[in-house]
């Protein structure tokens, strides 16, 4: 295989995620699962992120005994860990909903949480 | 005075001050109901006092840049760093001032009213953090000049924000609302960071000016510009993105109603800054003017049509509150339509943005006060629905008046702050387009005949035996609404003195691209 398509590699695999989160959203009645959706999105979301900041034969920009060539500049690598943190967050915050819901309303078919209307 | 260690640290204090208030809150909330609203108190004050005061240095000597980790600006700009800031940079503008003045207002008002209003609840020490999260959040969304920073805070203020719609669970019902708000947020700010993503991997920057001055406007741009635009468009509640204001805003302790509306509006902040300054000359202007302008007369017009058979008061209301997104959307967009033609936005386009723009403070305070009140209501009687109050003029006449004062803001009805940005709205309109400015004058019309009915249904008529134990509500409720009443007055009898020292800078400060991006990378 080419190296260029070894480099596009990970971006076909964002697309097929995110494809495939949305699908889940969209298909699936149960909230759990409409929430691993978001989760799927979220990890493609984050592999984008990491595969924009992968330089080719480039290194960590540690400035003890480096290497000649180019560094890859860190900062994708940081938004990504950010970004995980507040996915954590985020994930656990709605999975708490869900629960709280299933208690109150004994279901967690999102076409019978549908109390809020007009 | 102006270079005591306070006012250099002013941006970071900013944001310093609502989050040691929050984290600290559970702490000190183990000490006992006293201490634990003294420390709100004091965190509510302290902020505003940071936020007040970091407005009134930008406005007085210009954009406010503050670099984190560095001991002067200039070090975020490496000589060996190609151009590229590093560190987290701040950027005050005289527009960001406008928003710190909305947040810092309504967040002491509201503070203060849920006081007494929240104090029958259990959990307050988690109720008032995530409050002063959401505070933080906002400052930080309007403050920062970081893309990735601004996504932060924007999280920030969802989470918490969806936390607090959820706070009171009330049969499942508001964490069904909270979990709709949740996931919306969280599917707008992941598209959000995929922008992020684009623009970092063509430009190798995150900073706003660094973005702006490198812009090409290539497709993958074009892609980012839809996936930040429709988000932040969703999150200020716009039509046809709206369906999560009603429920939100309904459910949510009205305090935290009163600030969703501000935090919605530091959405409608980022919409503009992407717009104006990001992309900026690189856009069609009339055509994202017209995208705006659609939105807005949209907004406008579903919102209080979806208002007038409401029998949920707060629901009532959220529908309003969409609807008076419209006009500031209207107002700016006209002003965005006409960016590129020097001469009609001397005549008419800055007046447009004006308004639009001092329609957002006056929205904040009206609309805030106008939740309060709601929320007022509920407290003592016990019920929203507009079909079982009634009478209630005769035991709550200061909340009556604060009522009164608001719908007849809200209605754009003279000598109230409504009026004052409505008017500049109009008339602006009316140059560009009599049809728009017709739409809004009927809007209001309906918007009147909605209040109306409310007032009449929640004050008027005889005493009812159901609420015969019905008070007025408590002093810390009434001067957190108190307030507010003040701003819309007061900026309804003399608007010009606002239009001059806060919403005029603002608006030259949204047109001036090139003043925001040399801030960055000339001047430091």
């Amino acid at each position: 295989m080419s190296s260029r398509l070894l480099l596009a590699l990970p971006y076909f695999t964002v697309v097929v995620l995110i494809v495939l989160g949305l699908a889940v959203m969209l298909s699936k009645r149960n909230v759990i699962k409409i929430l691993m959706g978001v989760c799927l999105m979220e990890s493609a979301v984050n592999l984008f992120l990491v595969a924009t900041g992968y330089r080719h034969d480039a290194v960590a920009p540690i400035f003890t005994n480096v290497p000649a060539g180019p560094m890859a500049l860190p900062t994708v690598q940081a938004l990504t860990l950010t970004s995980i943190v507040i996915g954590v967050a985020t994930s656990a915050m709605m999975l708490s909903f869900a629960m709280v819901i299933y208690r109150k309303y004994g279901t967690t078919d999102i076409q019978k949480i549908q109390k809020l209307k007009g | 005075m102006m270079d005591t260690f306070v006012m250099r640290h002013l941006p970071a204090l900013l944001i310093a001050v609502p989050l040691l208030a929050a984290f600290v809150m559970p702490l000190v909330g183990g000490a006992g109901r006293v201490a634990r609203n003294a420390w709100v108190l004091l965190g509510a004050l302290a902020t505003s006092a940071v936020g007040l005061a970091l407005a009134w240095k930008v406005l007085a000597t210009g954009t406010v840049l503050y670099v984190f980790g560095a001991a002067a600006p200039h070090v975020a700009l490496p000589m060996d760093s190609g151009g590229i800031p590093i560190r987290i940079i701040f950027q005050v503008d005289a527009l960001s001032a406008l928003m710190v003045v909305i947040a810092s207002l309504s967040s002491l008002g509201i503070t203060i009213y849920s006081l007494a209003a929240e104090s029958k609840q259990s959990g307050l020490e988690t109720f008032y953090a995530m409050l002063f999260l959401l505070v933080a959040g906002v400052l930080g969304m309007v403050s920062t000049g970081d893309l990735f920073n601004f996504f932060v805070f924007l999280e920030i203020s969802s989470l918490a924000g969806a936390a607090l719609v959820a706070y009171r669970v009330d049969k499942g019902v508001a964490v069904e609302a909270g979990l709709k708000y949740a996931l919306l947020s969280t599917l707008g700010a992941l598209a959000v960071l995929t922008a992020i993503g684009i623009l970092i991997g063509q430009y190798n920057a995150l900073n706003l000016a660094t973005l702006a001055s490198r812009m090409q406007f290539t497709t993958l741009d074009k892609l980012a510009l839809v996936l930040l635009a429709v988000p932040l468009a969703m999150k200020c509640g716009a039509v046809p993105m709206h369906f999560w204001t009603p429920d939100a805003y309904t459910t949510a302790p009205s305090s935290v109603t009163a600030f969703l509306v501000v935090s919605s509006q530091a959405s409608l902040y980022g919409l503009f800054r992407i717009l104006f300054t990001l992309y900026g000359p690189l856009l069609s202007w009339a055509t994202f003017g017209w995208f705006l302008i659609v939105l807005g007369v949209l907004s406008m017009f579903v919102g209080v049509t979806m208002a007038i058979p409401q029998k949920d008061v707060k629901r009532l209301m959220a529908y309003h509150a969409v609807s008076q997104t419209g006009y500031m959307l209207l107002g700016v967009g006209v002003g965005l339509a006409v960016l590129g033609n020097a001469d009609a936005l001397a005549k008419y386009g800055k007046t447009a943005m004006a308004g639009g723009l001092f329609h957002i403070i006056n929205h904040a305070m009206y609309k805030g006060l106008l939740f309060l009140t709601a929320g007022a209501v509920f407290y003592r009687a016990g019920t929203r629905n507009l079909n079982k109050l009634g009478g209630l003029g005769h035991d709550m006449p200061w909340t009556m008046v604060c009522f009164m004062i608001g719908a007849l803001a809200i209605a754009g009805v003279p000598p109230f702050n409504g009026f004052a940005s409505k008017l500049l709205i109009y008339e602006s309109v009316f140059r560009f387009s009599p049809f728009l400015s017709i739409i809004a004058m009927i809007v209001s019309i309906l918007t009147l005949a909605s209040f109306v009915k409310v007032f009449h249904s929640m004050f008027l008529g005889p005493r009812r035996a159901e609420f015969a134990a019905v008070r007025e509500v408590p002093a810390p409720m009434l001067a957190g609404m108190a307030l507010l009443a003040v701003f819309v007055v007061a900026a309804g009898l003399a608007p010009q003195p606002f239009i001059d020292r806060l919403i005029q800078p603002a608006v030259e400060a949204l047109v001036d691209r090139a003043g925001y991006v040399a801030a960055i990378l000339g001047g430091i």
